[in-house]
């Protein structure tokens, strides 16, 4: 077995920032992501901020219904580990850290945080962001949903959690009182940086146009490894080299939001108008309207120029006024999902797979009640993911995979261990059962007045000690220059 | 006829039941080509949705294109019982439209 402990490689290095920039560096890009690259940015990044964005749409619900099973346990699991990693490193280069980590209780993560902080003994006041949890407001209010036009109080499951996505402002509030690291709940992923920007730089939130061009930076950052040669790499027709030691990017902001892209010398991927261009676009349904609670993002006229290997010069980006009503994501407990999958390969491993699929449809019928139509079944291997839209006639193997649905753990288990039951008593050859059982949360979305939802977020602190008048505070350089008007 | 692989690499992203494709041409020539040939029409097809289910907007400036397709994902990452509930694979089924 190797070692446990995170190093970065050797060989990493990062040039100097150039004067009157911020640098802005990605920590992760979803809550799954790999530790190692953050630690070598926040090691050699010469960072003023690094931000770890940890929420997907449907995370944030999963987070509530276990917050709600266990107390203070709603936040981010892989969160303390992430920040005790780089702390030492932050504390001793002077960069702040932004992170969504928070997620369903961003006060229990801000505790959790500043204990893992002080047992290193370095100094990183610890503020956290409240008011995106708004399941009473909705209750209150039932608003309908996007998707069913109907109210949220009347769609299939229990509502169990209620989270609107906040903007920059809160974040910048936090870092303009003097947290070193900032842990909300819910915020749109480049509203994370954008608050650490806003702050550096003394912005106009009702500047649309800069907004929006700092929403540029923010977006092509947020996937972190996206946008340095991650999910963008092919073998035979976008060679990347060095996945495995992949490295996270960083961006040199000016102070009208102007941004060289870039990643740490020495380390994986690459950096170029191609990987931008993707990222920008990603996830972007109409790039002449992003929207996000800062501003109406318009992406359309955005350009990309390689200044040198690996850094990307980002301009173009504009905005017109934020929305006046912000998203907020639904999520409704809804059962639980059992599987059970089984392989077989060779010979009519298809035609061996699909009598498999129908018998275990037909105990599952005549057993235990459960509706053959509610049954879903995938033929692994034979194009499972395209969904239908490609015909394989005569795979080499099939790995079948039976899913179903039930309102209690005990029903939803029967799903898998009828399919291991196939072992000795279903066609030849079928190896390498294996089940599982998860509980569903799913997601809708709707819309509240923003007005109603600001009203009661709030900045607080870990330690009040910590929030001593830090705009005044004589040893925060960055404060300091910021009051005077210069950035970070 | 021509593979779409061969004229530009293709994201995808997911949004809901949406499901949105980037489409990014190799250069002016295939963008010009593209914006010709991969008509809404011909990616609802592809992906067997109704015309009125996808929407393309185009950037000239990146030589791209997004394609929204409505509905594709069927209730999405939450609602799907499909392995990949993000259609995240999609990508390479565009990458094979023939024009």
């Amino acid at each position: 077995m190797g070692s446990l402990t995170l190093s970065s490689p050797s060989g990493l290095s990062s040039p100097p920032k150039p004067a009157h920039h911020v640098r802005v560096g990605a920590g992760a890009g979803f809550a799954g992501d790999r530790l190692d690259p953050a630690i070598s940015l926040a090691e050699h990044g010469r960072l003023d901020f690094l931000v770890f964005e940890l929420l997907g749409e449907r995370t944030v619900a999963a987070a509530q219904r276990r917050e709600r099973e266990t107390a203070h346990t709603g936040f981010d699991p892989t969160l303390v580990e992430r920040i005790r990693s780089v702390a030492v490193h932050c504390a001793a280069n002077g960069t702040r850290i932004v992170t969504n980590g928070g997620a369903a209780n961003p006060r229990a993560a801000a505790h959790a945080v500043a204990e893992a902080v002080r047992e290193l003994d370095v100094d990183l006041p610890v503020a956290y962001v409240i008011g995106d949890d708004v399941l009473s407001i909705v209750s209150d209010e039932d608003p309908l949903t996007w998707e069913t036009g109907q109210p949220a109080s009347t769609a299939d499951g229990e509502l169990i959690s209620a989270n609107a996505y906040l903007g920059a402002e809160p974040i910048r509030r936090a870092l303009d009182s003097g947290a070193r690291i900032v842990i909300t709940g819910r915020v749109a992923d480049p509203s994370l940086y954008v608050g650490a920007l806003a702050h550096s730089f003394d912005w106009d939130h009702s500047d649309a146009d800069l907004i929006g061009r700092a929403t540029v930076i923010g977006h092509l950052l947020e996937c972190a490894g996206q946008v340095t040669g991650g999910y963008f790499a092919d073998p035979v027709t976008k060679p990347v080299a060095g996945l495995a030691r992949l490295g996270f990017p960083f961006a040199d902001v000016d102070a009208n939001a102007q941004a060289v892209l870039s990643k740490l010398e020495g380390s994986g991927g690459e950096v170029t108008t191609r990987t931008c261009t993707e990222q920008l676009l990603y996830e972007v349904s109409d790039p002449s309207a992003y929207i996000t609670p800062d501003v109406i993002a318009d992406f359309s006229h955005v350009r990309f120029e390689e200044a040198d290997v690996d850094r990307v010069r980002v301009s173009g980006g504009t905005g017109t006024p934020r929305p006046s009503t912000l998203k907020v994501t639904l999520g409704y407990d809804s059962g639980w999902q059992g599987e059970g999958q089984l392989s077989y390969s060779g010979l009519r491993s298809k035609e061996r797979a699909e009598l498999a699929a129908a018998i275990v449809v037909q105990r599952l019928d005549e057993l235990y009640d459960v509706d053959p139509e509610s049954v879903f079944v995938e033929y692994i291997g034979m194009a499972a993911a395209f969904r239908g839209l490609v015909a394989v006639d005569d795979p080499a193997e099939v790995r079948l995979r039976i899913v179903g649905s039930a309102a209690t753990r005990q029903v939803a288990s029967i799903i898998g261990d009828e399919v291991e039951a196939l072992y000795t008593n279903g066609p030849a050859g079928g190896g390498g059962a294996r089940k599982s059982v998860h509980s569903v949360v799913s997601v809708k979305s709707c819309s509240v007045d923003r007005t109603i939802i600001e009203e009661a977020v709030s900045v607080e602190f870990v330690d009040d000690s910590a929030n001593a008048p830090a705009n005044n505070d004589p040893a925060d350089e960055n404060t300091a220059a910021r009051r005077r008007g210069d950035p970070a | 006829m021509t593979q779409i692989d061969e004229l530009a690499s293709v994201r995808t992203g997911d949004k809901g039941d949406t499901l949105i494709l980037a489409v990014i041409a190799h250069d002016q020539a295939a963008f010009e080509l593209l914006d010709q040939e991969l008509s809404v029409e011909r990616v609802a097809a592809h992906f067997g949705l109704n015309a009125r289910a996808v929407t393309r907007s185009e950037l000239p400036t990146l030589h791209s294109f997004s394609f929204e397709l409505s509905g594709l994902l069927g209730g999405g990452v939450t609602g799907s019982p499909n392995l990949d509930g993000h259609g995240k694979t999609m990508s390479y089924h565009l990458l094979t439209l023939e024009i």
